[in-house]
């Protein structure tokens, strides 16, 4: 680490670690490339309305969250909500990193 | 391609089970371990290209149903660990069985007196986790709360049923306590071991066949240099 990175890096993944781990999640969840996934914005449509989607599906989303971002989601904030848009499911799983 | 094996029921009789197999009586011959639950069905055409490749490369492989998983009609919610185990090392020994690949969960049942490859084994309390949490989504969105130490203590009591898998009290212990010391005679392939995407994450079904060239090569190679 040099002197300017030791300056800007607070402790834990910065906004843009956690939104990187974040795409590269959803290209395994979603079987999407990169580049697609590299162009994803907060109004991208992640999942619709989550009956679509088993729930199993979901739920493994989660837990590979869980894993890779070292947090830990609760049962009560999960909702369909924040799987609708990316910038939705962006502004939870920071929110969680934050929290730890 | 699909025989029928003697399995040993928790009676202590036997009953058949279904195996699917690449049998030319050769020397080299691998016992097949699939995942439990939900990703069984995520990887039976997987497993089954990957199958094709051993053949191809000279292995004769087998993947036996155990009992309450595929096409078995003995009742899931009587399963556990153990006797999976137990199912796993007879299937084993009908077979006579040289080597052992086990896929994801089904790694947990890997008979410890083969040698063999454990493809990326999750842990059997995140695995309970997911579908705890499979559950407690599914009831949410159909509009009634549950939570999950509320569906752990009933599970513990008399058993569940999550995401579709009926799950005895016995098996929900063995998830929750067990913390699985593999081998060391049997190497740990991970997903970067393979490439390409984990297809346990696919939402929806697929099969990837680069993913199943380099397990089969890995798993060849392996098996025809010793």
């Amino acid at each position: 680490m040099n002197a300017e990175s030791a300056t800007v890096e607070p402790t834990g993944p910065s906004r843009s670690e956690v939104d990187a781990t974040l795409r590269a999640i959803l290209a395994d969840v979603l079987g999407l490339d990169k580049t697609r996934v590299a162009a994803f914005d907060n109004e991208t449509g992640l999942f619709g309305h989550l009956p679509e989607l088993d729930s199993m599906a979901v739920a493994g989303l989660f837990t590979e969250m869980e894993d890779r971002l070292d947090i830990v989601i609760e049962d009560d904030e999960v909702d369909g909500e924040m799987l609708e848009t990316y910038g939705g499911l962006l502004a939870f799983a920071e929110a969680k990193v934050v929290e730890n | 391609m699909y025989a029928d094996w003697p399995c040993p029921a928790r009676d202590g009789r036997t009953g058949d089970e279904m195996m699917l197999g690449f049998d030319r009586q050769r020397e080299h011959r691998l016992l097949v371990l699939a995942p439990l639950f939900e990703e069984a069905n995520r990887f039976r055409r997987q497993i089954v290209e990957i199958m094709r490749r051993l053949d191809l490369h000279g292995i004769d492989c087998f993947c036996p149903d155990l009992p309450g998983c595929n096409e078995s009609t003995a009742p899931m919610r009587e399963q556990t660990l153990a006797h999976w185990r137990d199912a796993a090392k007879a299937a084993a020994a009908h077979i006579g069985a040289t080597h052992v690949l086990a896929m994801r969960s089904g790694c947990w049942l890997a008979p410890d007196d083969l040698n063999g490859w454990l493809y990326v084994p999750p842990k059997t309390s995140r695995v309970l986790r997911s579908m705890v949490r499979a559950r407690i989504i599914a009831a949410h969105e159909a509009g009634h709360e549950e939570t999950g130490e509320g569906l752990l203590s009933l599970a513990r009591a008399s058993g569940i049923e999550l995401a579709g898998w009926e799950l005895g009290p016995e098996l929900i212990a063995e998830m929750e306590r067990e913390e699985i010391d593999y081998p060391s005679r049997q190497t740990i392939v991970d997903q970067a071991d393979i490439g390409g995407k984990p297809l346990w994450l696919r939402t929806e079904n697929d099969d990837d066949p680069e993913q199943a060239d380099a397990l089969a090569a890995l798993v060849a190679a392996g098996m025809l240099d010793s």
